[in-house]
């Protein structure tokens, strides 16, 4: 029995608690429950009217009951009885018991509100309290509909007492948050936010959370708060901790208030008004200075409410993201708490500190840090402290520090709590891919990352890492490489047999030259982890094997055998059974051409936003992934590639054969190459549609006419196409300026339309722009994605120059990056009047009489762009013997001079 | 502030109070319940105050054996909240003389009131112990006059 039990004390109540305290199983105390609901049954429904005492002890222990956990399932009317008693503590328990089991028994609710009428009109100030926080606590849409109109009034009026004044402000504060629609502010607006100057700090304290909803939803009707706020915190701030006397919390004047203020004003722009302005930012100051002050109190209590205060002013700071000097402070305040002696201080510096990170002014402030953030994430012992240090290793990450941040997280992940590895593995892939400067460095942390935490690593990932070798041809030789030697390890994860299966059979030829990778020794590596995994990643090696095929025709028989057997041809699951019978007939049947066709490397994917971006948005709700797209509008995006569907979903999982040979078949002939030497032809064809181009330059200026024809007999529906520019592109220096207009959305059956593109080059370039064409065939949405065959060269204008002109400026080109080199195989035949004609079709002037061996080749040409001129040699030695040339180009410019050797390269 | 609830439960895990200041089902309720025990009677020593939990916030605090659980909107202050389950403990502790684990079980009713006059609907509704205790001590008067003073003949 407790020793306290101070006004009404109810005895048998306090036995009753006894009697469950003693059970000493479940079964004894359900028992016991069951007694005393018997009991009071019989009592409520006994002849005998109870006393309101009676009543109110067996309301009371029916909420005891109901607060154990147990259903209760009478007791409420007496307890809408209670309301209307006359004994404060008769009617204090039935509120307390309509708080708790709120009931939505219409019959109920009107009696209930009738009883909350009769008190709220009783104009006496406990009564009032009851009623008021009962509709705070239950706070459902009848009482919006009976009070919402009432309590303003109770609010404003001048004779109400404080108290009241505060129960009715969050009361109110309630109901608008369930029905915005019935609280109605209007005329009382004004009067609401002079609240703010009431002489009864604990009425502002109350009114100030009702003004804050308020203004967060309607901010232009309560802007007036903002000058009231400053001067309310302005007059806390600099009090002496005396001041305020009980408002004063352990030597910290009213820090509720305080941080209620910061908070409001966070509703709100900087304040125009210099002032008011000025004021404002003296308070910021006054509370910075006063965390370097000595504590006043040993008592966590007063670091903590000080701290409070500090933390929310930075809020605000961050929130106003308009005064270096502050967001600097700020920083280093935070930076000094990053090595407190207290948890939560760490704790809330590296939570504070991820919204810093994203300020402009304070993005390299934070980034000081990062070894402290490193340290954090390494040795804090409490996993939530990890968790929002790898939040804020996210957060600062940016081209400079990328690499050291992705190497931390993934040794981190080793070791990581369970709990936060698949958010680790989603950050880690979009830092490595967003921040790629050489893909290879990509493609090694991704398999890093499958290797450490394959379990963790969700479809998106493996998706992305995909999409990202077929966009980039330079990374493709290198990832082939990489998955071969990964896959060597005796246990590897199924992830990394998906990655290394797609790869390989797109990219495995890269790499058969070398004998320790021959095409068999690849078939044979896949092969050995084939019966250890699911269907669906079997399915994958199936597609794998059948690429094999087209890819390495020594593979073939091998292959077949292992189609044919059994355990394939067979197999239960009926996918896997399909695409063995499937493959096994086509690699039969079907000529080498037609398996070419059909198998041929898959087409780059649309550029779209990252699916694991959108995966992390999801996981952590919006805003929570902010700080990477603000990079991305700073720095130009650099995610390549794109798109929802997975790499095996495109083309490979369809259940219906025929429907995944058509989708193979249709990946475009990739005819860009082509254009850089010519002008006119077709760009694009597939079964449905055909691309036609017809383009001229003059200068700086070309003009692109498109032609669309529709190769089938049906309608193309909704057709638009849009042209965008990727890369460097996006950023804020356009290098091309490309105008189009818009095409006729329909295009009937073997209909053709035309499209004209006005083309201006600003400045030199390297990426072409990207022609986004969408569509609805036969209900089908169908979307392709190709680059637009804008090369730099074609804004040569030729220059005809003597020898002795030629070598004289070929000299003075002589800087090491003006000169641009490279020697290769010959992959058409030598002929020197096609030669010629593609040196011609380049643009620039074929030099005769200029080098003194015959054999070979010099051009001179000035590439126009709207800011600037460049010049351009170019000298081509050919090597009938060896099948190889050596290209040499020197341009004014370095950046011309590595683009046009890489385009010309693959010309000869 | 928007606090979403508050719970207290002792270090076996038993549920010593709970109060919602949002409409949740029961069984949502005991969920939430469930979730938040294991949670919190799973952190080791010296850890910090603060986790996440879904939207939420959770902040939660032991004194000798009971642990007082509190969720805030994701964009609320921590530190502040921390102090706010203080408050209420020094109010408890006003009102019952050295508060105890038993003081709560045997008064619950209690426990709910002076929560009542400190916090309303998830919001700090008073934050002087002086006022809030006032207001407490003026209700326990009142049970003990209201009789006497319903029962003077009315003018």
């Amino acid at each position: 029995m407790p020793a306290v039990s101070k006004g009404d004390g109810m005895r048998g109540l306090a036995v009753f608690i006894s009697d469950i305290r003693n059970c000493k199983s479940k079964e004894a105390e359900i028992k016991r429950i069951n007694k005393e609901l018997a009991n009071i049954r019989s009592k409520f429904k006994g002849d005998k009217a109870l006393d309101g005492y009676s009543k109110k002890k067996y309301v009371c222990k029916l909420l005891f009951i109901f607060l154990l956990g147990h259903d209760i399932d009478f007791g409420h009317m007496e307890a809408v009885n209670l309301l209307s008693s006359n004994k404060y503590t008769e009617k204090q328990i039935g509120y307390l018991f309509i708080s708790v089991l709120v009931n939505s028994n219409s019959e109920l609710i009107r009696l209930i509100n009738n009883a909350i009428k009769n008190d709220l009109s009783s104009r006496n100030p406990t009564f009032m309290c009851l009623a008021l926080h009962c509709i705070a606590n239950v706070g459902s849409r009848e009482m919006a509909e009976a009070f919402a109109s009432e309590i303003p009034r109770i609010l404003v009026a001048g004779d109400t007492m404080d108290s009241v004044k505060q129960s009715a402000a969050l009361c109110l504060l309630r109901l608008y948050k369930t029905s915005p629609d019935l609280v109605l502010m209007g005329e009382w607006t004004s009067r609401v936010v002079h609240l703010l100057n009431d002489q009864h700090m604990g009425v502002v304290t109350a009114a100030i959370s009702l003004i804050t909803c308020l203004s967060q939803k309607n901010p232009d009707e309560f802007k007036t708060c903002v000058s009231l706020a400053v001067s309310r915190l302005s007059r806390i701030v600099s009090s002496a901790s005396t001041d305020l006397q009980d408002y004063t919390y352990y030597f910290v004047p009213a820090p509720w208030l305080s941080c209620k203020l910061l908070r409001l004003l966070q509703c709100y722009p900087p304040p125009e008004d210099g002032a008011v302005k000025g004021r404002l930012v003296e308070c910021l100051e006054t509370i910075l200075n006063k965390a370097q002050e000595p504590p006043k109190s040993k008592k966590v209590q007063h670091s903590n409410a000080k701290n409070a205060i500090l933390f929310e002013a930075i809020s605000l700071i961050i929130h106003y993201d308009s005064e270096p000097n502050l967001l600097v402070r700020a920083c280093n305040q935070l930076g000094q708490f990053l090595q407190h002696r207290e948890t939560n201080l760490r704790y809330l510096a590296l939570e504070s500190m991820c919204t810093l990170a994203s300020s402009e002014f304070s993005h390299e402030a934070v980034k000081t840090h990062i070894e402290t953030v490193i340290n954090a994430l390494k040795t804090e012992r409490d996993v939530s402290v990890r968790q929002r240090a790898a939040d804020l290793l996210y957060a600062m990450c940016d081209r400079s520090n990328a690499k050291q941040i992705v190497a931390e997280m993934l040794s981190y992940l080793e070791t990581a709590d369970y709990s936060i590895r698949e958010e680790m593995v989603l950050k880690v892939a979009i830092l490595a891919e967003k921040y790629a400067v050489d893909y290879s460095w990509y493609v090694d942390t991704i398999l890093n990352l499958i290797r450490i935490a394959g379990d963790y690593v969700s479809e998106e990932v493996w998706y992305r890492v995909i999409q990202i070798v077929i966009n980039r041809d330079d990374v493709q030789g290198y990832a082939a490489k990489t998955v071969f030697e990964a896959l060597q390890a005796p246990a590897c994860h199924e992830n990394m047999v998906k990655v290394g299966g797609y790869i390989l059979g797109e990219f495995g030829n890269l790499i058969a030259g070398d004998p320790r990778s021959s095409p068999l020794v690849q078939f044979n590596l896949l092969h050995s982890k084939f019966h250890l995994c699911s269907v669906p990643t079997r399915a994958l090696l199936l597609s794998a094997y059948i690429k094999f095929i087209n890819l390495f025709p020594e593979t073939k028989a091998t292959i077949q055998e292992v189609l044919r057997c059994d355990s394939q041809i067979r197999n239960s699951d009926v996918e896997l059974q399909q695409r063995a019978v499937e493959y096994l007939k086509l690699s039969s049947i079907a000529s080498t051409d037609v398996l070419a066709t059909v198998l041929e490397e898959m087409p780059p994917f649309p550029e779209r936003e990252s699916s694991i971006l959108a995966k992390l948005k999801k996981k952590k709700g919006p805003g929570a992934v902010s700080v990477p797209e603000l990079d991305d509008k700073r720095e130009g995006g650099e995610l390549n590639g794109g798109g929802d569907r997975g790499p095996d979903t495109a083309a490979m999982s369809a259940s219906n054969a025929v429907s995944r040979y058509v989708l193979v078949a249709s990946s475009c002939l990739f005819m860009y190459i082509g254009f850089v030497c010519k002008n006119n032809g077709v760009l694009f064809e597939n079964q449905l549609l055909q691309i036609g181009i017809k383009s001229e330059y003059r200068q700086n200026l070309g003009r692109m006419y498109l032609f669309y024809g529709n190769k089938t007999s049906v309608q193309f529906a909704s057709f638009t196409t849009t042209v965008s520019c990727p890369g460097e592109l996006q950023s804020h220096i356009l290098s091309l300026n490309v105008q189009t207009k818009p095409v006729e959305p329909l295009v009937e059956g073997g209909a053709q339309i035309q499209q004209v593109l006005n083309i201006e080059c600003l400045t030199d370039f390297s990426e072409a722009p990207l022609l986004n064409i969408k569509f609805r065939y036969g209900g089908a949405l169908q979307n392709l994605s190709l680059k637009l065959p804008v090369t730099i060269n074609k804004f040569f204008q030729p220059t005809e120059m003597t020898s002795h002109d030629f070598f004289q400026r070929w000299k003075q080109l002589s800087q090491p990056q003006q000169e641009a080199q490279k020697i290769f195989k010959a992959n058409h035949g030598m002929d020197t009047e096609v030669l010629k004609a593609k040196l011609l079709g380049l643009g620039t002037a074929l030099l005769d009489d200029v080098d003194p061996n015959p054999e070979n080749y010099v051009c001179a040409g000035v590439i126009q762009t709207k800011g600037q001129q460049v010049g351009c040699l170019l000298r081509l030695e050919p090597n009938g013997q060896a099948q190889m040339y050596r290209l040499t180009l020197r341009c004014s410019k370095d950046s011309v001079s590595m683009r046009l050797c890489e385009l010309l390269a693959q010309q000869f | 502030m928007c606090i979403r609830f508050l719970l207290l439960f002792s270090r076996q895990g038993k549920l010593r109070l709970q109060k919602w200041f949002t409409a949740i089902s029961e069984r949502e309720k005991k969920k939430i319940i469930r979730d938040m025990t294991t949670m919190v009677l799973a952190r080791q020593p010296r850890t910090c105050n603060f986790l996440h939990w879904k939207d939420l916030k959770i902040i939660y605090k032991r004194y000798a054996s009971l642990y007082f659980c509190l969720a805030i909107e994701n964009q609320e202050n921590e530190l502040i909240a921390l102090e706010v389950i203080h408050r209420y403990v020094e109010l408890l502790d006003k009102y019952f003389g050295n508060v105890c684990e038993l003081d709560i079980i045997f008064n619950f009713e209690k426990a709910y009131f002076i929560l009542d006059e400190f916090l309303i609907g998830g919001e700090i509704q008073e934050t002087s112990k002086q006022i809030v205790n006032r207001a407490i001590e003026a209700s326990d008067m009142l049970q003990e006059t209201m009789e006497e003073y319903m029962s003077k003949p009315a003018f």
